[in-house]
């Protein structure tokens, strides 16, 4: 297979950045997308040139660390999949595939097609956890009664793997659906609950301050996630946000 | 009112002055519609009952603060929201996951603005500055004009457009429990969306040719 590369490539942060064309050829139409880079990276170190910066690391779904804008959406054409397990028999001989990193001011690029994603680190910094204690006597998890119904939607809002998918594909940048994974998540289960109303003002503050713009409900994140993180927890967000304001 | 500073909170803030403009839109459509039935005597009837009814008084103020709010804080929000991603993407394909009309609210919003602005011009000022006593003939006789009346349709399906997507998406700032509602709120929205555009498009057109 023969391929026509536009990639985005940027020194550093301050340098202003532009799309360079490659071609490849002998990709495998088994190849992961991550290993068609690998083989393009190894050609041009062949060459002496610079290979291309890209973030990866299980290359298993289940990381986050992947990341690419490919031709025009986040993780690429597939849906419910990241860069990694999206294969290269999913394009044609003779394509030409665009590859940009996540943009977002929040997301300022490192290198090439590698971002900062450290400001969804300090977002759950703020609250994105329990404090209760839960060392000592411990209660067998199994004890304490928790519908099935709210374990089940609490631990799909945990599937997130905070790889700011949302945030590259909302068109204003917003990191409405990672926040609202991070707190309906907790705010589901009792251990989460009882600190529920601080946690969402916090890590509402700290999405604010970190420079996301705001949701404007359009479900695009929603069908870009790789995790398939629904909608349905930015309403409870906004539920739990209102409901802490009453507190 | 450090709450208010919250992306979430403005959003609500949205979603409730949204909401009560839908309300003002559908009593407005029901006033319109007594021009083709029953007719002029109900529509004039309907229009002195607006024009004096102190609870109506009252909350005439209330819906001119509710749409310079909504549109402002629009103009505000995509403001700021715009410029959240200062290097845009040389490639995007945002039709893949979104609607259009999710996307361009801006846009649709902007277009009924300016309609807003010329109807105000057109029935709301001489009916506040001068002595009108055939409230009929002032409505229907601009619908004689092909261009107003082309105007008044095709902002009427940009209002469509809008509730289509921003009455669902109210509903969602509420916190409204998605599994639940979001059918029933999609579904209602969407026929809120098709009243409020063809209910309006319907009497212009009807007057045009009659």
């Amino acid at each position: 297979m023969k391929l026509n590369l536009k990639i985005w490539r940027q020194n550093g942060p301050n340098d202003k950045g532009r799309m360079v064309d490659y071609q490849i050829d002998g990709v495998e139409s088994d190849m992961s997308f991550l290993e068609m880079l690998d083989l393009l990276n190894e050609n041009l170190i062949a060459k002496g040139e610079e290979p291309i910066a890209f973030d990866h690391d299980c290359r298993e779904g289940i990381c986050g660390m992947c990341s690419l804008y490919i031709n025009g959406e986040a993780h690429g054409p597939d849906r419910l999949t990241t860069t990694c397990q999206l294969h290269m028999r999913r394009f044609k001989d003779g394509e030409t595939i665009t590859i940009e990193p996540w943009r977002a001011n929040a997301f300022p690029v490192i290198k090439d097609l590698i971002v900062d994603r450290s400001a969804l680190d300090r977002i759950q910094q703020a609250g994105g956890y329990i404090s209760v204690n839960t060392s000592g006597r411990t209660v067998d998890a199994n004890n304490i009664p928790i519908p099935k119904k709210d374990a089940d939607n609490a631990f799909d809002a945990a599937t997130c793997i905070g790889c700011g998918a949302c945030v590259a594909t909302c068109k204003n940048a917003s990191a409405m659906l990672f926040v609202s994974a991070k707190v309906a998540q907790f705010a589901q289960l009792p251990q989460g609950r009882v600190e529920a109303a601080k946690r969402v003002q916090d890590m509402v503050a700290v999405m604010d301050a970190e420079g996301f713009g705001s949701c404007t409900n359009t479900g695009a994140c929603e069908v870009e996630c790789p995790k398939g993180i629904s909608l349905s927890n930015i309403a409870i967000l906004n539920k739990e946000f209102l409901l802490a304001q009453v507190k | 009112m450090t709450i208010l500073k919250s992306s979430v909170a403005k959003k609500v803030a949205m979603a409730l002055s949204g909401l009560f403009l839908v309300m003002f839109i559908l009593i407005h459509l029901a006033i319109n519609l007594t021009l083709i039935y029953p007719g002029k005597e109900a529509f004039d009837a309907a229009v002195e009952f607006m024009a004096t009814n102190p609870f109506i008084q009252l909350m005439q103020p209330v819906l001119f603060l509710g749409f310079i709010f909504h549109i402002a804080m629009g103009i505000y929000l995509e403001w700021t929201n715009q410029g959240k991603r200062s290097v845009k993407y040389v490639n995007s394909n945002p039709g893949a996951a979104s609607s259009w009309a999710s996307r361009n609210m801006i846009w649709t919003g902007l277009f009924v603005l300016l309609f807003l602005i010329v109807h105000l011009i057109n029935y709301f000022v001489p009916f506040k500055t001068q002595e009108i006593h055939d409230h009929y003939a002032l409505v229907t006789g601009l619908f004689k004009n092909p261009f107003y009346t082309l105007f008044y349709v095709l902002a009427f399906i940009g209002l469509g457009i809008h509730l289509s997507h921003g009455f669902q998406s109210a509903f969602q700032s509420l916190g409204t429990p998605r599994e639940k509602c979001n059918k029933a709120l999609v579904i209602t929205g969407n026929i809120i969306a098709l009243l409020v555009a063809f209910g309006f498009s319907a009497i212009a057109i009807y007057f045009y040719f009659n």
